[in-house]
């Protein structure tokens, strides 16, 4: 006699097991399923096409009702099964029917995870789970609007784009920094950000939900930073729980979800479970593939396989939205011993990385050219050594096992219609053809004359090696210095290509310019940071790990950890209540050591990092800021006593430089940045060993600039000659401005002007007034974004609060 | 022994945070790949607070004098020389950060460096 076997759950998992226990053996059960969606067994994983018209719901169905009926297999779509009792072994529905069995299988799924705030339970919020939540969704998108889906991750996404198909304007709101940030990397998420705003969506990361918003309906959402977004329709794809409610009142012992052995067996020998509901050896899935797995081992155990078990599943995921190729398997995160093989294309917008540890690959992300992703995957699967395959492993398949060839060779063996430069479409002839007819040396050249590699520069290393081929021995490849070991290209190259390609943040310059690491250096970063804020200074959101810690917490460290305080004392000039509140604080924190500083501030030496905020709040509530001591930065305008006081003094020195120093401070420079201002030229305040130095005379104002009195002293040079103080804040602000478009990141100005020489100088602000004032514009434009005293919000707890308290005191 | 001090997302992202112990600071690091590390908050060189110092990659570069040190091994990268002591680290899977805290006794038999 047959046994009974029940299956709640008509989903994937519990219906692949019935499917592989009628291979085995069609005769050992009789089945019946009961489900609690009013329809046959359909694909789950394919409700996104469904949702964004691609395909049918009749498309998606895997067993139609004739399946079940020719297997004779009783299906109760639409009615639940609401309680089990295990000990009389029959289950009761819904409906009222009441079932005993032999054998009982939960395959419950999952359920979509609420997150608690308020308005959850407004007409227009939806999940993502099965047909109706489609159905729902559709309805919606009919009548236009917007719609918000909370959730960054595979299924957020997917209802993103299918929303944005059916017409509506779609925000993706994701709790995390990047994307998919279980299945993709910082590099891979940014791409897909990028794609998919390249769609039309609105992709706001970082972004935390306070309340869904409305009245009787759903009107919009709030997040947390006060930001409300308008949506007809929210919907909730943050994530799946395993769905254990049953299991739970039949008493099975449940951790994440209904624990289960290798034989999907639960705490009840004759109750077992698969697919997403379940949890083995501490995991549990949300993807297909170990579902089917699981389902395999429980056919060959209940049709009397011997000695069958899962060892839990290796999963690998793939984005399913048109267009857009993405890949993601096995552990990426690194680690000790984990070595990466990255492959970046910018102009394809291809990223691929390979996490090799001991010489088998352990985790692969790829973006924009996934089809090697089964490849990989079969790779890590069989645990391969990868040590023949590891020089051409990440061009993928096609190039497995193919001799190791010498670059040039191949460069030299390739169609004068091969394409070399991407960005600009020149073919290998071309450049041939350019080498050749003008007699070019240089890759300079040949960028000059066919624009090969004058975009994102990634082809400049071909380049070369055509250069090398068609000029023979007599090309010498030229040392192009490069920012640092992370990238070939130069820094005026990186500062070019930023504001070319319109490049707004690291992670994109990194992509776009083929970094060759993940994040960087303590070079580049604070280079790039620089870079980007002077291109994009109402834009550009500054990336504080990518400071020093002087600029990350304002304040200089010492070489004990402490850190010393300089408040700003503009043009030099204090005052008894600013030296009484300084000396009060200096008793109330104890702190060990003030000295004058050379740039005539008092500077507090020996402060505790964790007494910083509450040291600067006393010297705020005094009327005093930042002195922006510690950064590559304005730093002081230094002046004499001028003629308010001095017998000799021609001009008022210190209004003049009190006037700069509020024009200048809070900007941030190449390097730092000193000013001073004499009354005369017997020149007290050593304007001519300053960046930009004014020495007053009875005429009006001798300008000077880059001059520098640190290891290599030099003089400034002497720009021009001007008579109002109007004039001396329009040419510091342009000299201040160009300087800040043209240096090197950590160039002085002693030697950038010695580089660029001082006839470009006087070119661009003396000879040319048009110029000098628009570059003036642009310094007092960027100087509206910079003016907030960074000691004030931090002395508040508003900002950076983590930097200065211990994560743990341990006694 | 191990202890629990505090959580991945306590962290900044290619930052650092201290937990002080009376064995010494101990400066725990958060890798762009949410990667955590915990090193002896002392650069080799000099002393220098490693948790002030820059992530990258999987190392950071101190804030004195730029010497960049390995988070997996505490050795210094490059031409120099020296290494910094490493702590133990576990992350379970809801982001919680242990250390294996170093023996108190053991640390300052150590540093005495004598047998009486």
């Amino acid at each position: 006699m047959k046994q009974k076997l029940i299956v709640v759950g008509n989903g994937m998992a519990g219906m692949r097991t019935v499917e592989e226990i009628l291979t085995r053996d069609a005769d050992k059960y009789d089945i019946t399923v009961f489900g609690s969606e009013p329809r046959e067994n359909y694909n789950r994983i394919m409700l996104s096409p469904v949702l964004s018209g691609e395909k049918s719901f009749d498309e998606i169905i895997i067993n139609s009702h004739e399946w079940y009926a020719e297997n004779d297999i009783t299906l109760h779509a639409g009615d639940a099964v609401t309680m089990v009792d295990a000990d009389a072994k029959t289950v009761a529905s819904a409906s009222g029917l009441t079932m005993a069995y032999d054998k009982l299988l939960l395959a419950t799924g999952s359920e979509p995870f609420i997150i608690p705030v308020p308005g959850i339970d407004l007409p227009g919020v939806v999940t993502f789970r099965d047909l109706d939540d489609v159905n729902c969704m559709l309805d919606a998108a009919k009548a236009g609007g917007s719609a918000v889906v909370i959730g960054g991750g595979l299924l957020g996404l997917e209802a993103a784009v299918g929303l944005k198909a059916n017409g509506m304007d779609v925000t993706v709101v994701h709790l995390m920094d990047t994307l998919m940030e279980r299945q993709l990397d910082e590099a891979a998420g940014y791409l897909l950000a990028s794609e998919l705003e390249g769609r039309g969506l609105t992709v706001l990361t970082g972004a935390n939900t306070k309340a869904i918003l409305g009245d009787g309906k759903v009107s919009g959402l709030q997040l947390d930073d006060g930001t409300v977004i308008d949506a007809d329709l929210v919907v909730m794809a943050v994530g799946i729980k395993p769905n254990v409610a049953l299991a739970k009142e039949v008493g099975l012992e449940i951790g994440r979800g209904v624990k289960i052995n290798d034989q999907m067996q639960t705490s009840n020998p004759d109750i077992f479970a698969v697919g997403e509901c379940v949890e083995h050896r501490g995991a549990t899935y949300g993807l297909v593939a170990p579902l089917y797995e699981m389902g395999k081992i429980l056919a060959d155990h209940l049709t009397g396989g011997e000695g069958v078990a899962y060892q839990g599943s290796v999963t690998s995921t793939k984005l399913k939205v048109t267009g857009v190729d993405v890949f993601s398997a096995g552990d990426f995160s690194g680690g000790d011993g984990a070595e990466d093989i990255v492959f970046r294309d910018a102009s394809r917008g291809v990223y691929k990385r390979i996490v090799v540890r001991d010489d088998k690959i352990e985790g692969a992300v790829l973006y924009g050219d996934a089809k090697d992703g089964a490849w990989y995957f079969q790779l890590m699967k069989d645990g391969a050594d990868i040590t023949e395959l590891r020089d051409t492993i990440v061009f993928g398949q096609a190039y497995a096992g193919g001799a190791q060839a010498d670059p040039s060779a191949a460069v030299a063996a390739l169609a004068d219609d091969a394409e070399i430069c991407g960005c600009n479409g020149v073919c290998k002839g071309d450049i041939v053809t350019a080498i050749t007819e003008n007699g070019l040396t240089s890759l300079e050249e040949v960028k000059a004359h066919t624009k090969a590699s004058a975009s994102c520069g990634g082809c400049s290393g071909l380049v070369e090696q055509l250069l090398a081929v068609t000029l023979g021995d007599s090309y010498e490849v030229q040392a192009v210095k490069p920012m640092c070991g992370c990238t070939t290209h130069s820094h005026d190259d990186v500062r070019r290509l930023i504001v070319a390609k319109g490049m707004k943040s690291i992670p994109e310059v990194m992509q776009e310019l083929q970094w060759t690491t993940p994040d960087g250096c303590s070079s580049c970063r604070p280079a790039l940071n620089y870079y980007l804020l002077c291109a994009w200074p109402t834009e550009y959101s500054d990336d504080n790990q990518s400071r020093f810690i002087n600029e990350r917490v304002h304040a200089n460290i010492q070489k004990d950890g402490t850190f010393s305080v300089v408040p700003r004392m503009w043009g030099g000039m204090t005052s008894s209540g600013e030296l009484r509140a300084i000396a009060d604080v200096v008793d109330k924190f104890q702190i060990p050591a003030v000295k004058v500083t050379g740039g005539q501030r008092l500077d507090l030496f020996g402060v505790e990092k964790k007494d910083l905020p509450a040291v600067w709040a006393d010297l705020n509530a005094a009327g005093m800021v930042s002195g922006h001591a510690y950064g590559k930065s304005l730093r002081t305008v230094k002046t004499c006593a001028g003629e308010q006081w001095c017998r000799f003094g021609t001009q008022d020195a210190i209004d003049m430089g009190i006037k700069l120093e509020k024009m200048a401070w809070g900007s941030w420079t190449p390097h730092k940045f000193k000013m001073a201002v004499s009354g005369c030229p017997r020149n007290c305040a050593e304007a001519t060993i300053k960046d930009f130095g004014v020495v007053a005379v009875d005429s009006g104002y001798e300008l000077h600039v880059g001059g520098n009195g640190g290891i290599e002293v030099r003089v400034t040079d002497y720009l021009c000659t001007v008579e109002s103080e109007a004039e001396v804040l329009e040419y510091a602000g342009a000299y201040m401005q160009i300087y800040r478009e043209e240096a090197r990141y950590l160039e002085r100005t002693a030697p950038w002007v010695e580089r660029v020489g001082l006839d470009h100088i006087k070119a661009n602000l003396v000879d040319d007034a048009e110029n000098r004032k628009a570059l003036y514009e642009r310094f007092l434009i960027s100087q509206k974004a910079l003016q907030e005293d960074p000691w004030s919000e931090r002395a508040k707890g508003a900002k950076d609060a983590h930097e200065f308290t211990p994560l743990k005191i341990v006694a | 022994m191990w202890m629990e001090i505090g959580t991945v997302s306590d962290i900044p992202k290619l930052g650092a945070r201290v937990v002080q112990s009376a064995g010494g600071d101990i400066a725990v690091f958060r890798t762009a790949d949410d990667e955590i590390f915990a090193l002896f908050d002392s650069c080799p060189h000099k002393g220098g607070a490693l948790s002030q110092g820059i992530v990258h990659g999987k190392a950071v570069a101190c804030p004195l004098h730029n010497w960049n040190i390995d988070l997996v091994s505490g050795e210094v990268q490059g031409p120099d020389n020296g290494c910094s002591r490493t702590v133990a680290v576990s992350v379970n899977s809801e982001g919680m950060i242990r250390l294996q805290m170093p023996d108190v006794k053991a640390t300052e038999m150590k540093a005495t460096g004598t047998n009486g």
